[in-house]
């Protein structure tokens, strides 16, 4: 069993794996935690930010998954304290598996989030919300295809029905416990960008970067957003204080 | 290795910068790798869905023309807050009847128990007449406007009605020099002022953000609506009078509007003096109607909102009731302590058309604006006779023998919708905004608004009677 404990709480649940909710706005996110944890939920903060988070769990084949509702975001750019919230979960958090809400109505801009989060982590499961809805609007949606280009679980749902909810926390049990090993295909950018990445990533190879992407952390250095390095640096400390 | 960590970054980061240098500045790798993402998003979007059939018409379209629409969009709004306060005040006068007989019947009860064992008066008066009773007001006037009015709240909010407001209103703001989006914060101010501060963290500007921090207490919250459905109901629906219901949730309405409309000015007003400045743009995405989910939301209602609510009421009733029992039964010089500070306050009072003991009860309501009519009955009562209160006519009647009118009953509902935050919300904006500065400005401009507001409204209302 592990104890799952939020540092600003003295409260903790004990979970065999910590599953995170991730998606844009109205995407039925909180619909599908209502539906995974019941009324088994309460709120709380990730340490330093107020931004209100829920937290639930259920029992799925004899484990216990808690479930952490991280704020709606578009992106992970951390231009609000949202978008820092989810970022910072998602990087520092270390949950077993993220579910990537999305919404099948549009899908593309949803995309966007998948996209990146798959640059940070290979534990997704992506989550076609609201498929009655694009199923009335005369939309097809092939869902092993999507699978198949992300390199991730899929699983459609109409949550608010409860459809696909018990499909969904099969994909959530088997990533989070590692039957499952998602493949994501990354972003190719431009071959200049490339080869930059690479320079970098050989040289983050000696630095400890807390279990993240180096890739993705590359990728940071060279947009100039270093806000992600003083995150590492801060959740770097505060585990080794806790360590003590 | 701590250490060890920090000085590789800061050379990475000095390799980044070199490496940068080959490929453009940081805005532009930022650009390309947002775009290429884009890109990838759009490719395997258009990959995997297809339309089968495009549909005659999309009736969602045509409802959002009709509630966004320039003519009807005004009037519907009112016209859905208005039917939303008229079937709380029909619906909660049963229970709040039948809860406050519920109760006198066991303050009886008490009393006679406490007679029995022989305590002594002062501790039937402070546990019974002071505690319980303070207690007992705030359930049953509270809960049941609060258990009606916010699912119904939450159900519109559920079905994407609210993001349809803040379009209507965008245009407004805009031209109060506010963000579009204090629409919502106003929205949520509705549930908790407190919550309203919080969410103004939506808007980026820190000048907007003020704006939208420092007049969110104008809108009545929680606490305060029963204050004012109560009070409407009381001097409008009581006296058996034709429309009455109607006439009372209209009020509500009108309380409402004036809350939104003293926004819009105050906004108005600091955008052009301390908040100067221009709003800025954004883009407001409208969320497809969904059927809410009735069960989920009254479950959630009463389990969050509701009982958190009367919780935080409770807590705060309990002293209160104690104190203003023995406010109301120390004597100092032949007086008792209420007597005095009420008289102190009681000519600022009676310019604003209220009286002192009304101001004293806003005061007494800082912690929680629910307290205020329970405190401000016990203060009425703990000096008078001692009347039961069984029911809200025998309120009516208590408040008619203090000297209340028309006019009274009004400027208590525009004094409670303009008057200083509660000590949450203060709380709030001083965590919000990193100082007490911003929080006591806040107190200063509502009450500042509150007293003028009630001083136009009293010496006008008097004016125009001399005239008659």
């Amino acid at each position: 069993m592990r104890q799952y404990c939020w540092p600003s709480e003295t409260r903790g649940i004990s979970a065999d794996y910590v599953a995170a909710l991730a998606g844009n706005p109205n995407t039925g996110k909180s619909t599908v935690f209502n539906a995974l944890t019941g009324l088994n939920q309460h709120t709380g903060n990730w340490p330093g930010k107020t931004v209100l988070q829920a937290q639930g769990y259920y029992r799925h084949r004899g484990k216990t998954a808690l479930v952490v509702d991280l704020p709606g975001t578009y992106s992970l750019s951390a231009r609000s304290p949202e978008e820092e919230v989810a970022r910072d979960f998602i990087c520092f958090g270390q949950p077993d598996v993220i579910v990537v809400m999305t919404d099948a109505t549009c899908l593309e801009r949803n995309l966007n989030l998948v996209l990146q989060i798959l640059e940070i982590t290979s534990k997704v499961v992506v989550c076609l919300n609201l498929m009655d809805e694009a199923e009335r609007k005369g939309m097809k949606l092939d869902v092993d295809r999507l699978a198949d280009e992300l390199g991730v679980p899929v699983v459609p749902t109409a949550a608010h029905t409860g459809r696909g909810i018990p499909q969904l926390k099969e994909s959530i049990h088997s990533v989070a416990l590692g039957e499952v090993l998602p493949q994501p295909k990354p972003v190719a950018y431009s071959r200049q960008l490339e080869e930059a990445v690479r320079e970098l990533e050989k040289g983050l190879q000696a630095v400890y970067t807390n279990g993240l992407s180096r890739r993705w952390v590359a990728l940071r250095l060279l947009e100039g957003d270093y806000s992600v390095i003083s995150a590492i640096r801060r959740y770097t400390a505060a585990e080794g204080k806790q360590g003590d | 290795m701590g250490m060890g960590t920090a000085l590789n970054f800061d050379e990475l980061k000095a390799r980044g910068q070199k490496l940068r240098e080959r490929l453009g500045t940081e805005t532009q790798i930022q650009e390309e790798i947002v775009t290429s993402i884009f890109r990838r998003a759009e490719a395997i979007a258009s990959r995997v869905t297809s339309q089968s059939e495009t549909r005659s018409k999309d009736w969602s379209k045509v409802v959002d023309d009709l509630l966004t629409s320039r003519i009807v969009g005004f009037p519907l709004m009112l016209l859905f807050l208005a039917s939303i306060l008229w079937l709380t005040i029909s619906g909660a006068n049963y229970p709040s009847n039948a809860l406050a007989a519920l109760f006198s019947a066991v303050e009886d009860r008490l009393t006679l128990l406490l007679l029995h064992w022989e305590v002594p008066a002062w501790f039937h008066g402070l546990a019974v007449l002071g505690t319980f009773r303070c207690l007992a007001w705030v359930i049953s006037v509270m809960l049941p406007p609060m258990a009606i009015f916010f699912p119904m709240f939450t159900l519109l909010e559920d079905l994407g009605y609210l993001p349809r407001v803040a379009f209507n209103l965008d245009s407004i703001f805009q031209r109060s020099g506010a963000h579009g989006k204090q629409a919502l914060t106003m929205a949520m101010g509705f549930g908790c002022n407190a919550v309203g501060v919080m969410a103004a963290r939506i808007i980026d500007s820190p000048r907007e953000r003020l704006i939208a921090i420092l007049t969110n207490n104008f809108i009545p919250c929680n606490g305060r609506f029963p204050l004012l459905i109560s009070l409407a109901a009381l001097f409008l629906r009581v006296g058996q009078m034709k429309y009455g219901t109607a006439l009372a949730s209209l009020s509500v309405a009108g309380m409402v509007l004036l809350g939104v409309c003293m926004t819009f000015i105050v906004s108005f007003i600091l955008s052009r003096t301390l908040l100067k400045g221009v709003s800025s743009f954004f883009a407001l995405e409208l969320p497809p109607y969904r059927r809410p989910q009735v069960l989920q939301v009254l479950i959630r209602s009463v389990l969050d909102r509701i009982l958190f609510v009367l919780w935080r009421a409770v807590k705060v009733a309990a002293p209160a009731g104690a104190l203003v029992w023995v406010l109301a039964n120390v004597n100092v010089n032949g007086m008792s302590i209420i007597d005095h500070l009420a008289g102190c306050l009681d000519p600022v009072g009676r310019l604003m058309g209220l009286d002192g003991f009304i101001l004293l009860a806003f005061i007494l309501g800082l912690p929680a604006n629910e307290i205020v009519i329970p405190a401000l009955l016990m203060s009425y009562l703990g000096t008078g006779a001692l009347v039961e209160i069984e029911s809200l006519t025998a309120m009516r009647e208590l408040l008619l023998a203090r000297g209340w009118n028309w006019l009274t009953a009004l400027n208590v509902m525009v004094f409670s919708v303009l008057h200083f935050p509660c000590g949450t919300t203060l709380l709030t904006i001083r965590h919000e905004t990193g100082g007490w500065k911003w929080a006591f400005l806040a107190v200063l401009l509502t009450t500042g608004t509150a007293c003028l507001t009630c001083f136009v409204i009293a010496q006008s209302v008097r004016y125009l009677q001399m005239l008659l």
